[in-house]
């Protein structure tokens, strides 16, 4: 098989993950629903992660492991304190979406 | 091989992200994102990041999306959003223009530079286990951000705790974010 | 000595300032003392300081005294500075002299007047001011001074507010000179650009380098300020409404000391006029027209005053005539013995006034010799002087005068000359006019009058007590109720009264200087040249030396003194003999419609413009500042609607941001 003999380079996973990024930027903005608002912020964060590795490999440095770990600290801490909030506000009113929270319109 | 292994790995993740983002059952974005997360671990796998697989597989997809659907059973927030109508018009042309965008500029620079006819290189870490690197890197450059990390968790826990404290029991504490959302009476906060 | 300088307006300001705080305490008539008494100290001051003066030689004679550093700006420094030179002292001594004799004068015709002290402060005021102007070092403290003294006029002119044609006639005085002062603002403004100072003594260095275009410049602009200030036309039409005020005050500002300050301003600028021929030209010019318009309307006055002012007018013209033909010297020693012989006769009039119970109309006066024998004869003198008969101080400085023209410009200066020879032919007219039918000719005192023909006497003073500045035993009736102008009936006067001492002994000084004054400028050798000499460091080069024959000059002088003779001659035999009629168009008395005429353009014409402009104001500026503001509104309500509260949207503009900043990056990188 040819696919068996290219090699996938830094640059297919830069790409794929470029596309797995803009897919959840896209997905940020569309969705209404708060949790699947952020699971397409989780998304985006697993594309850098992705990115992160690959140059990590591309340039033989560990560090870029080393970011994607506390990436995955924070990613973790956050969707605690997030998900807190989405309880929070969700307790208060059912139902709530992103569109209900606008008392900042001028 | 290797090409085998990316392809399908690939397809794994583009698959989920695309599930998580037009699937109308929140439930079922959830899956869709453990599919990516699966996806992306294996890719990590591919390129010599075995802990942080691991570390993905277990966190990310065990402890993360665990947290999402004890969220969306608790709160029934699975109600089913309808995709077709969007209140705010503007907003799905121009989330059209930011992806369009930012995968076109991001792409671009990609494939402008420079590591792109290298074939990826083999030899990554070879002199030492995956995990010897890793552990030496973040116990040793990096422990300072390490600790501050470790802090940064409890903070998160405890900041949430009381974020989601029911108000009325053990003090009255007001959270100060709720008040932010309109039309909410404190009738129901006794 | 000369560098107490600073003290010659200081003490009339300290008077000032002294009188506005206790003057109503002090009262009358010891207000009035003390203001005579700083004027009186001024004087001696400028004494000590022309003494001073003399005593150094000629180009040493030139003492520069700041006080301060007033306006230190960039490259613009401006002091406090007092110049000690011989044309600012000449000024300052006739300003301080006759200024003290009027102020001793005020003493007695202010006598009853219930805002006794109020008239000494602005007296002490104008005076300071006038100060300021001829002793200034540069451009700024004569402006200063400038500025007062128009002040002062208003306050004067309009101080028996009361009274229906003093205020409109103080604020005609004030806007004339307005017109005036913008073109000595522009004026400095300019000198400022070319030439970097507003030092007198900068400035006339620089006069010959800084081109002719900008000298001329310079010059026009302070010329129409003097055309404003001096009454000349076509800015005369406020002195003959200015004699609403009192009498003093027409003597003091109106003859001898305001009007003249262009006549100081022009010859202080000397060197630069002598820069720009064609401004000497243009100022010659306007001078003698205006000498000849003057005399012409003066003619037809029946108003004591009134005739005086077209007079002072017209003897301004004189002065500009001189100067504009580079006689600077002849200018100043006019302006000296004009102040002399016209402050004599205002003085003189007052006292008529006054001594005819406030009427003013010189149809009803007459045969006052009998009664005011003091008054009356150094009235004569005053006309002797005015008419152009040798020996007394006019016919000198008039000879200078017209001798400058004659030798002027050519052909023009002929012209020039033929003017003013016909305007003295006038002016000895006029004047035996008014002495005939003041002083001599019958008892007009109880005549009944046509009320339109020409204007009668501008108002009557209803609270006037003749109490002591009669030294004699006066009358006991009470003077009857004047009517106001447009009254006709008779009045039953008591017969007019001499003037106290205190009016008549500045009468009797400035009689004697009309007479012995043409000494400080005899022409017939260079030693007698008295004024010349010592003006000369100041005019220097820009004096124009005349070269005719001498034999010309005695004939044209001899012409002169002549030609006043008969008409003086021709006068009497109108108004006295009464052999021929009297030759009085009411064209003249009117001042040949001038004054209508301005009142119509500025009703019309100009009333259109200033609407036209106030429009352009409202809507124009206005309307630019407003639509900023609505614009800016407008953009604000635009832009608002990107808050839509929604937070999607924010997360949008977040988005797009991020899109259009690495765009920026990538397609930087790729050029």
């Amino acid at each position: 098989m040819i696919l068996a003999r290219m090699q996938p380079t830094t640059t297919w996973y830069l790409l794929l993950a470029a596309a797995v990024f803009a897919i959840g930027a896209v997905g940020l903005l569309v969705r209404r629903n708060p949790l699947v608002m952020f699971m397409c912020v989780e998304l985006m964060l697993n594309a850098v992660n992705l990115t992160f590795v690959a140059l990590a490999r591309r340039l033989n440095d560990i560090n870029g492991q080393t970011v994607v770990f506390f990436v995955l600290v924070v990613a973790a801490a956050e969707v605690v304190v997030g998900l807190g909030i989405v309880v929070a506000i969700l307790r208060r009113k059912p139902g709530a979406t992103a569109d209900d929270i606008a008392m900042l319109k001028g | 091989m290797e090409a085998f292994v990316f392809i399908v790995a690939a397809a794994m993740v583009l698959a989920g992200a695309i599930g998580v983002v037009v699937r109308r059952h929140p439930v079922h974005c959830a899956l869709s994102l453990i599919l990516t997360l699966f996806g992306v671990a294996v890719l990590f796998i591919a390129q010599d990041a075995q802990f942080l697989a691991v570390v993905q597989v277990i966190v990310y997809a065990g402890a993360i999306v665990v947290l999402f659907l004890f969220v969306i059973m608790l709160l029934g927030v699975d109600k089913v959003e309808s995709l077709r109508i969007e209140p705010l018009k503007i907003q799905r042309p121009l989330a059209a223009v930011v992806g369009v965008g930012l995968l076109v500029l991001t792409g671009g620079a990609v494939l402008r530079s420079g590591t792109k006819t290298a074939p990826v290189v083999d030899s990554v870490v070879k002199d030492q286990p995956n995990v010897n690197q890793l552990a030496r890197s973040i116990f040793g450059v990096n422990v300072f951000a390490f600790e501050l990390t470790s802090v940064l968790l409890v903070v998160a826990v405890v900041g949430t705790m009381l974020l989601t404290r029911r108000p009325g029991r053990g003090g009255s504490v007001r959270v100060s974010t709720v008040s932010a959302v309109p039309g909410v009476s404190d009738g129901d906060s006794r | 000595m000369a560098d107490l300088v600073w003290l010659i307006p200081a003490l009339p300001l300290a008077g000032f300032v002294v009188i506005m705080l206790i003057g109503r305490r002090l009262g009358e008539p010891r207000a009035g003392w003390l203001a005579t008494a700083m004027c009186g100290a001024a004087f001696v001051v400028t004494a000590g300081v022309f003494l001073d003066l003399l005593s150094k030689s000629g180009d040493q004679r030139h003492v520069t005294k700041t006080l301060f550093d007033w306006v230190p700006s960039g490259t613009l420094k401006v002091g406090l500075g007092f110049l000690a030179d011989p044309l600012s002292i000449t000024m300052a001594l006739f300003v301080t002299g006759i200024g003290t004799l009027i102020h001793l004068y005020a003493i007695g015709y202010m006598h009853g007047d219930p805002k006794f002290s109020k008239f000494f402060i602005y007296l002490n005021m104008f005076v300071f001011s006038m100060l300021l102007l001829v002793l200034g070092s540069n451009m700024v403290v004569t402006f200063l001074g400038w500025e007062g003294v128009g002040a002062c006029s208003y306050f004067l002119i309009s101080f028996w507010h009361t009274r229906g044609e003093a205020p409109p006639a103080g604020k005609k005085a004030f806007v004339t000179n307005r017109v005036g002062d913008f073109g000595f603002m522009l004026a400095m403004f300019l000198a400022f650009q070319k030439i970097g100072s507003l030092d007198y003594s900068v400035i006339n260095a620089h006069a010959a380098t800084i081109g002719t275009a900008t000298a001329t410049a310079i010059a026009m602009l302070v010329f129409l300020g003097a055309v404003g200030k001096s009454a000349q036309f076509p800015l005369y039409l406020w002195l003959p409404d200015a004699m609403a005020g009192p009498t003093p005050v027409s003597a003091l500002i109106h003859a001898a000391t305001m009007v003249t300050s262009g006549v100081y301003l022009t010859t202080r600028l000397a060197p630069l006029l002598h820069a720009a021929p064609n401004a000497g030209k243009t100022i010659a010019i306007v001078g003698a027209v205006t000498a000849l318009f003057a005399a012409t309307i003066a003619v037809a006055q029946n108003d004591i005053k009134r005739v005086l002012a077209y007079s002072t007018v017209s003897q301004l013209g004189y002065m500009f005539l001189a100067v504009g033909s580079g006689a600077y010297v002849a200018a100043v020693f006019h302006m000296v013995t004009h102040a002399f012989f016209k402050a004599l006769l205002f003085l003189g009039s007052g006292s008529v006034i006054h001594g005819m119970h406030e009427e003013q109309d010189m149809r009803r006066m007459g045969l006052l010799r009998k009664f005011m024998p003091i008054t009356a004869g150094t009235f004569i003198i005053g006309w002797l002087a005015i008419a152009g008969i040798p020996p007394f101080a006019g016919f000198w400085s008039k000879d200078e005068v017209l001798l400058g023209a004659f030798t002027a410009f050519g052909g023009l200066g002929k012209v020039l000359w033929f003017v003013g020879f016909f305007t003295a032919l006038l002016t000895a007219y006029y004047m035996t006019r008014q002495v005939i039918m003041v002083f001599f000719g019958e008892n007009n005192w109880n005549r009944q009058l046509d009320v339109t023909a020409g204007h009668i006497g501008a108002g009557h003073d209803v609270a006037a007590d003749h109490g002591a500045d009669h030294g004699d035993a006066s009358s006991a009736a009470p003077t009857g109720v004047h009517g106001l102008f447009g009254s006709a009936e008779a009045h039953v006067h008591a017969a007019p009264h001499e003037s106290g001492w205190l009016m008549l002994t500045p009468l009797v000084v400035l009689a004697g200087l009309s007479f012995v004054g043409g000494a400080i400028n005899l022409p017939f050798t260079g030693s007698t040249k008295l004024l010349q000499r010592w003006l000369e460091p100041v005019v220097g080069e820009a004096e124009r030396q005349v070269t005719v024959g001498s034999g010309t000059k005695i004939v044209l002088a001899v012409l002169t003194a002549v030609a006043c003779a008969i008409a003086i001659g021709a006068a009497f035999a109108v108004y006295q003999l009464k052999r021929a009629k009297p030759v009085e168009p009411a064209i003249l008395a009117h001042g040949w419609y001038y004054d209508e005429g301005v009142s119509a353009f500025m009703g019309g014409p100009g009333r259109l413009g200033f609407e036209a402009i106030a429009l352009l104001d409202a809507k124009g500026v206005d309307g630019a500042v407003n639509g900023t503001a609505s614009a800016v509104r407008g953009l604000g309500t635009a832009l608002r609607r990107l808050q839509s509260g929604f937070v999607r949207n924010y997360a949008v503009g977040i988005g797009l941001g991020a899109v259009a900043m690495m765009a920026w990056f990538v397609i930087r990188g790729l050029s």
